[in-house]
This record gives structure tokens, C-alpha cells and sequence, in this order.
């Protein structure tokens, strides 16, 4: 089982769900984060006073799956996600040591879908 | 007794109130971080309750009842509203009720001390700034009103002209802001660490309440409904606009962007510098009063604070202070009597000895209300202690202070 954490465009998300939905991984987490990357976000101007680095407005995807799932799923995010220009995100791909569903207690592949 | 400039005046107190609460409280609001939105707002409605009391009780007889003799202060003759009632007072509006004309100038009294909140904000302890607020409008204000507004006052005998509040309202707390926070000390972080506004919408709300109701604050003070409210109301929306216009294209020139921040800045500077001249100055001469504060209180926002570092939070010396002045000092420049019989001509209609008088308005204001700013100062902190332990500024006003909070995080 792996994790998959995407960071990626707000404004990619809708795409990255139905790119997803194609190869039926509907479960996940969504959250509103902020960051930066290489260009160090952007500059902000209050008063005349620069203020250079701000963090950017990104969206965050948490994804547990079995593994024959890992390939597709990221072929997917990338898929609907992409751009090709800067600040298009990143997937962070993690091991997952358990997943217990709440409400009848199965565990791990039994849990995950 | 007229009943058109009775109206008129009771509905614009009702709009000077506007000001303070939401107006201004929302601009302000809107300016700081989450965690103290809630401290400007409470600040801004506690000065309303507090000012309101204090005027009926005792700062409305000293500001504006018949001089002691001096032209210093007024007396105690009008304490608790005695002989205050529905016939007018002919030495200040012979048309409306007296009552009228007093609650008109409790909400100018109510909105200067709320000016100064956004200077030391982020960091002041609740009890100590309503010690300081009371103290201020006491010592202050009050006077400084008697001075230039009050009959007898020394100031109004010499001829000094403030339509509405120019120097009374805006130079006094402006430079009593900056006071403040040369003393409070700055902000934990500043200037290292940019503060950012936490919502900049509640911000271009209040400063679009702000020029609704500055109508009442300036038109209103013509004290009827008549053509010189008419000639306030045209150059306070054309100075406004101009100011507006100008703080986006200063913006523009500097940045490569225009901020909605800047535009509403601008404006508010706007009305700071008409203020005093709204009554005396034909609309186009207010296009250059309002160009001109812009490029004033810029230079002084992003060039002087910047150069010198005082953390004067939401810049109520830039644009108060540094409006309100040259507001008053454009007055004995534009000035004209075509537009305000009552006035006087000023530098650029040949009289030199206007502008004069404008400029040492200014001098007085600006020593009285430095020292007396300081000495209220000492003395609260000496007491109470004016500033906030350094825990409770990192973990904001809003729960060390009040107790609660504006947002919630999680249901």
C-alpha cells in the first residue's frame, strides 16, 4: 500500500478528480495549503511597502491505494494536472504501514477502498 | 427654527456615526492579523459608548459653552446638558435645535480619538487605551475644539478656518498617533516581518462607508440645508476622487500595479484634506487639494516611515496627520469668499495674512497635542502599564484581551 500526497494547481483540481474518477481511484483527502517552490512565490506591495516570497495558493490530494493502483494514479494526477508551465506541483509518493476503517474496524487492504 | 436644516443635520450625525462604527472600525479591521481584528473593532465601539457619555456629561459644556475668559476652555455651564435643549443657540446654528447641534459634534468627538486606534494597534492593553481615550477627549480634544470651533475660543478669534475638522479632528489625533507609537514602541516582528492585511475586502468596505459617510461630516457641517452643504458635499467627492485616482497612478508609476489598498488610502487622504476646506474652496481647486495629499502622504508612507521605521501600524499619522495639515494649510491657499462669505480669501485670492493664521493653526495643534499626548502617555503607562505582556501580543489581542475570537478554524 502507498500514500500519495499531489501538490497542485487550485485551479487543476476538477481535472485531477475526473482524471482520477477514469480509473476509478475516487477516495481522497482535499485541502487548501499554501507554499512555494524554486521561484520563491511572489511579491506583495501594501503601501508601497515590497514584500517578496510570499507563499501561493495550492491545493493538497491525499491518496491511499493498493499498489497496482500507484502507477495509474500518478499517470492520472500528472494527466490532469499538468501544464507544463512552472509552479504545476509535485507528488510525493510514501509507504503505508496500515489503514483501519473506523466504523467496522477492517484493516489494511481490506480497509483501503 | 428650520425644519430642512434640522434634517439635515440629524441625519448626518447619524452618518458621522456610520463612520466610526462599522466605517471605520472595518478599515481598520481589515488592515491588521486575524488574531486582533476583533480588538479594533471592540475598540472602535467601546470610544462610541465611552465618548458619547463623556460629551453629554461634561466635554460638550467644556468644548462649546461661553468662554471662561481666556479663549482656553469653555465652562461648566452645560454640564449634564443643563440648558441645552430645543431652542437654538444662535451663536453656533441659529436654525436647529440645540440638541441637534450637540449630537452632531458628539460624533466628531466620538470619531477622533477612534482615528488614533489604528496607530498602536496589535499591541495596547484594553484597559490602559480606555484610560488614555477618556484622558485624551478630556485634555485634548475638548480644548483643542474650544480653541478653534468654541465662542471665545483664541484660535477662532483670530481667524482661523476649519470647516469640519481638519485640524481639530485630524491633525490632533494624527500627530497624537504618532506620539504614541514613538513611545509604545514597535511591533514584535517590525519591521523585520511583513504584517499583511488579513482581509483587505473589509477594508474597501469600510473606506467606502467612509466616503458615504464623510458627507455628513463635511456637508453636515454647514449646520443646514443649504448651498454652502451642497458646495462641501460637491468638493468632498471631488477631492475624494482625485486622491483616489492619483494614490493608483503614484502606485502604478512605482510598482508596475495599482492596489485597491492604494486607491482606498488615497481616498481616505482625500477626505482628511478637504475636510477643512470643504466649506471654503470651489470643486476645482479640490481636484488639486486631493492630488496633491496623495503625493503628500505617499512620500510619507512608503518613503518616510520606511526611512525611519516607526511603527505607526495602519498609518494614521500618514494620512491624518499629514492630511489633515495639509488640508489646513491649503485652506489659506484656496480659500475664497465667493464660495463662504463667513470665510476669508486665502494666499492665492491675495491674502497673505490667511495663510498665516492656517499655518500657526497648524504649529499650535501640532506642539499642544505632542505634549499633551506624551504626558497622558507617561502617565497611563506609569499606572497601568500602556502596552501588552509579550506573550499576549504573539498570541493577539482578541483572546488576551476580550476573550474570543473572530473566525473559527474548525466548526
Amino acid at each position: 500500500m502507498k500514500y500519495i500526497v499531489a501538490i497542485i494547481q487550485p485551479h487543476k483540481l476538477d481535472e485531477v478528480m475526473k482524471t482520477l474518477e477514469e480509473i476509478d481511484v475516487n477516495l481522497m483527502t482535499v485541502s487548501n495549503v499554501l507554499g512555494r517552490g524554486r521561484q520563491k512565490g511572489v511579491t506583495e506591495v501594501y503601501r508601497g511597502a515590497k514584500e517578496a516570497g510570499s507563499l501561493l495558493k495550492k491545493v493538497k490530494l491525499e491518496i491511499a491505494c493498493n499498489e497496482d493502483f500507484v502507477e495509474p494514479a500518478i499517470e492520472a494526477i500528472i494527466k490532469g494536472a499538468r501544464s507544463g508551465e512552472i509552479g504545476d506541483g509535485k507528488i510525493f509518493v510514501l509507504d503505508l504501514v496500515d489503514v483501519v476503517r473506523i466504523r467496522t474496524g477492517e484493516r489494511n487492504g481490506n480497509a483501503i477502498g | 427654527m428650520n425644519s430642512g436644516d434640522t434634517a439635515w443635520v440629524l441625519a448626518s450625525s447619524a452618518l458621522v456615526l456610520l463612520m466610526t462604527v462599522p466605517a471605520l472600525a472595518f478599515f481598520y479591521g481589515g488592515l491588521v492579523r486575524r488574531k486582533n481584528v476583533l480588538s479594533l473593532l471592540m475598540q472602535g465601539f467601546i470610544i462610541l459608548c465611552v465618548i458619547s457619555l463623556q460629551w453629554i456629561l461634561y466635554g460638550y459644556s467644556i468644548t462649546f459653552s461661553p468662554d471662561t475668559g481666556q479663549g482656553i476652555i469653555g465652562g461648566l455651564d452645560w454640564i449634564g446638558l443643563k440648558g441645552v435643549g430645543g431652542q437654538p443657540n444662535a451663536d453656533y446654528a441659529a436654525t436647529i435645535p440645540h440638541l441637534a447641534f450637540m449630537i452632531f459634534q458628539c460624533m466628531f468627538a466620538v470619531i477622533t480619538p477612534a482615528l488614533m486606534i489604528g496607530a498602536f494597534a496589535e499591541r495596547i492593553k484594553f484597559s490602559a487605551f480606555l484610560v488614555f481615550t477618556i484622558l485624551w477627549a478630556t485634555f485634548v480634544y475638548d480644548p483643542l475644539g474650544h480653541w478653534v470651533w468654541g465662542t471665545g475660543g483664541w484660535l477662532r478669534n483670530l481667524g482661523a478656518l476649519d470647516f469640519a475638522g481638519g485640524i481639530v479632528v485630524h491633525t490632533s489625533s494624527g500627530v497624537s498617533a504618532l506620539v504614541m507609537v514613538l513611545l509604545l514602541g514597535k511591533r514584535i516582528g517590525y519591521p523585520e516581518h511583513p504584517f499583511r492585511p488579513h482581509n483587505l475586502p473589509f477594508t474597501v468596505m469600510g473606506a467606502s462607508l467612509l466616503w458615504f459617510g464623510w458627507f455628513g461630516f463635511n456637508a453636515g457641517s454647514a449646520l443646514g440645508a443649504n448651498e454652502l452643504a451642497a458646495n462641501a458635499f460637491v468638493t468632498t467627492n471631488t477631492a475624494t476622487a482625485a486622491a483616489g485616482l492619483t494614490w493608483a497612478l503614484i502606485e502604478w508609476q512605482q510598482h508596475g500595479a495599482p492596489t485597491v489598498l492604494g486607491v482606498v488610502t488615497g481616498a481616505v487622504a482625500g477626505m482628511v484634506a478637504i475636510t477643512p476646506a470643504c466649506g471654503f474652496v470651489n470643486p476645482m481647486n479640490a481636484i488639486f487639494i486631493g492630488m496633491l495629499v496623495s503625493l503628500f502622504c505617499y512620500i510619507a508612507i512608503a518613503r518616510i516611515k520606511a526611512m525611519f521605521k516607526y511603527d505607526d501600524a495602519l498609518d494614521v499619522f500618514g494620512v491624518h496627520g499629514v492630511g489633515g495639515i495639509w488640508g489646513t494649510i491649503a485652506t489659506g491657499l484656496f480659500a475664497e469668499k465667493a464660495v463662504n462669505e463667513a470665510g476669508a480669501n486665502g494666499l492665492l485670492f491675495g491674502n497673505v495674512h490667511q495663510f498665516l493664521v492656517q499655518g500657526l493653526l497648524v504649529v499650535v495643534t501640532v506642539i499642544y497635542a505632542v505634549v499633551m499626548t506624551w504626558i497622558l502617555f507617561k502617565l497611563v503607562d506609569a499606572i497601568i502599564g500602556m502596552r501588552v505582556e509579550k506573550k499576549n501580543e504573539i498570541i493577539g489581542l482578541d483572546l488576551t484581551q476580550h476573550n474570543e475570537s473572530a473566525y473559527t478554524v474548525i466548526e
